[in-house]
């Protein structure tokens, strides 16, 4: 949850397939927990893609797969269309991603993630072709990202593009702040506009 | 610049945050069972309470079964979740319609039908298919769980301004063609993530001759382009649809808003960040074959050679099929974008003077109890039990699977509702997207057929 952003630097896993929906994020079944239990949607992380009918680790799915780890998970363009489910953000935080990097994301997951401490990073298509050519080649690939500099780096070939955030939002990942803390402040600010327009 | 969607979202700023998101202030808040708990809770932690509760409506609809709602709910997780709505709609003041009341449905069919969304309102919900109540000449959009507990402390929201994309469409549907079949054809157009990123306003004459039914199910379906939201400038055919409901103005009230109301139009001057145009008389009945939306084609075409091998694997198809007299196992008529007395009244018109074929499950769901009253004041519930199809109560039903009416794995669906995504309809469940038509001539037929050969 609310937690300070700095620099993260971390093996990637990597997951290049594109339109992946919030649906396969996390099932619609998983939705019923009525609690923000991070590790239960975590541990149902693209459940139907990781486990098999019988609850058995799938072994060809990347999650299963030991050679990869780390908290930066890599995917294609198009990350997270589908429906509004935030469960889909807690799911990638409770598993303990801390970073998405794809070439374009769903507005509403985006700010999803961004609500919960999820960087989106997005990159350009030749960027995360490169990078998930260097995971490919290279499992233990390290990638950094700091959200300062809103720079990212692929750190198996130091190539490095910058990344976009609005000023709001970094100030928020990095001092732990989330937008009802804003909000609360703003009660006059709100009466005055009720006010004006009755 | 300029255009409608400025215009309502630009009188509803309360404040610009530097190099930020701009405070936007929300008419509407509607609340369901699934993505609103967590946001009471955060509420609670906080120890604040709801800044406006006259403006928040809750109702469950995801969970709810489509049968026997009168009796507890038999899956107890189910159960703890829609309690769960209604001790939070108690203990914070709002109003709540619950599972049996003769107001509750799917918010996105109840909002409209109520008068509860209306033009000119900036409306949210955690739920992606909020754009239906664009077709109010509302900006509506979906939320997250997060977003929903901003609204309810502040009734406000921390939002980028989307840009502006114009659809316009132009000419008549042909016979048998939709407003599903328009929608289904403008995402196999432009994508599932062609308009990411922009307001849709749908424009042109084919929208406007479209009935309030016809654009709740064209703006219901713009997140399945990606866009942020999609809307429709209100005109004779809104305010006649909603003279007289509830919550809409009264008297001297009426006519005021509809003065207003009026007023409601992109300038002539107006600028979009993008404008596409298309023509109406390109648009066939549409079915999809795939694992996202974007993935269609007209019902009498061939899977296209480079559709992604994956979807085909998972659907069970292959490049190159038609998908004409493909056997169907199940048919699903109603959810938010497809549940509404029209579209009870296009599927009965198909089946009148047939029968249901033998193999194939009908779940006729209707979207709200308002639609199933009509339905049964219509006589539309005799006509289809008399040909072998049942009725079933109100709700998301098999548009998610929320509830028992899940489709068997590797079983084939033709489904009215609004995603065909891997598992939607229950784990490895087949959905073919298609039209209240195409969904009724599936029905009758037991397989894949062109509504059109029927009519």
């Amino acid at each position: 949850m609310k937690q300070k952003f700095d620099i993260i630097e971390s093996r990637c896993v990597p997951l290049p397939t594109d339109n992946i929906d919030t649906d396969q994020i996390i099932p619609a079944r998983f939705l019923k927990a009525t609690t923000r239990d991070e590790k239960f949607f975590g541990d149902n992380l693209f459940c139907d893609w990781r486990y098999d009918a019988q609850g058995q680790p799938k072994p060809g799915f990347v999650l299963n797969d030991p050679r990869y780890g780390g908290c930066i998970l890599v995917a294609g363009k198009n990350f997270g269309s589908g429906s509004s489910r935030e469960h889909a953000a807690w799911a990638l935080a409770g598993y303990g991603f801390r970073v998405v990097i794809a070439s374009s994301f769903a507005d509403i997951h985006k700010q999803n993630e961004l609500n919960n401490f999820v960087l989106p990073v997005e990159v350009s298509e030749e960027f995360l072709k490169e990078l998930h050519g260097s995971i490919a080649a290279d499992p233990d690939t390290r990638v950094r990202v700091d959200i300062r500099n809103q720079t990212v780096t692929n750190l198996a070939s130091g190539k490095s593009e910058r990344f976009p955030i609005s000023g709001y939002k970094k100030y928020c990942l990095m001092n732990a702040l989330d937008d009802i803390d804003y909000l609360l402040e703003q009660k006059e600010k709100i009466e005055a506009f009720e006010n004006a327009r009755k | 610049m300029n255009t409608l969607f400025d215009k309502i979202w630009d009188a509803h700023v309360v404040s610009d945050l530097p190099d930020g998101p701009q405070q936007v202030y929300i008419d509407r808040l509607y609340c369901h069972e699934v993505t609103s708990p967590q946001a009471f809770d955060g509420l609670r932690e906080r120890g604040i309470r709801c800044l406006r509760p006259e403006r928040i409506f809750c109702m469950p609809d995801h969970n709810t079964p489509t049968h026997d709602q009168d009796k507890p709910i038999a899956d107890p997780v189910s159960k703890a979740q829609v309690d769960a709505l209604e001790r939070n709609a108690k203990e914070f003041g709002l109003t709540y319609y619950g599972m049996m009341s003769p107001d509750n449905g799917i918010i996105h069919v109840v909002g409209p039908e109520k008068g509860l969304s209306l033009p000119g309102m900036t409306i949210v919900c955690g739920d992606s298919h909020t754009s239906t109540h664009g077709a109010m000449g509302a900006v509506a959009f979906g939320i997250g769980t997060s977003e929903v507990e901003m609204v309810l402390a502040s009734q406000c929201i921390l939002q980028k301004k989307p840009r502006t994309m114009s659809i316009r469409i132009e000419g008549e549907l042909g016979k048998g063609v939709t407003a599903k079949d328009l929608a289904l054809y403008l995402m196999m157009k432009l994508t599932t993530s062609g308009a990411t990123g922009y307001f849709v306003e749908y424009r042109g004459s084919t929208v406007r001759s479209l009935s309030m039914e016809g654009r709740l199910t064209l703006s219901n379906l713009s997140i399945e382009m990606g866009a942020r939201g999609g809307f429709i400038a209100p005109d004779e055919t809104t305010f006649a649809y909603l003279k007289g409901r509830e919550f809409a103005p009264k008297g001297e009230e009426w006519d005021k808003a509809v003065e207003w109301w009026k007023t409601l139009r992109s300038g002539d001057d107006a600028v979009f960040d993008r404008e596409v145009v298309f023509d109406a008389a390109d648009v066939q009945p549409m079915i999809t074959y795939g694992t996202n939306p974007g993935m269609g084609m007209p019902i009498d075409g061939r899977i296209p050679a480079d559709a992604n091998p994956k979807s085909l694997s998972y659907m069970g198809f292959e490049a190159g099929d038609s998908l004409l007299g493909h056997p169907v196992d199940y048919v699903f008529l109603g959810a938010c974008t497809n549940g509404r007395i029209e579209d009870f009244r296009a599927f009965a018109s198909l089946v009148k003077g047939r029968r249901k074929a033998d193999g194939a499950t009908a779940w006729l769901v209707p979207g709200s109890w308002a639609v199933s009253r009509q339905i049964e004041a219509e006589g539309l519930d005799r006509e289809l039990a008399e040909a072998g199809f049942e009725i079933r109560q109100p709700g998301c039903s098999a548009c998610l699977a929320m509830n028992d009416d899940k489709v068997p794995a590797g079983k084939y669906a033709v489904s009215t509702s609004n995603r065909n995504f891997e598992g939607r309809q229950g784990p490895l469940s087949r959905t073919l997207l298609a039209s209240p038509l195409t969904a009724a001539a599936a029905a009758v037929t037991g397989c894949v057929t062109d509504p059109r050969t029927l009519l």
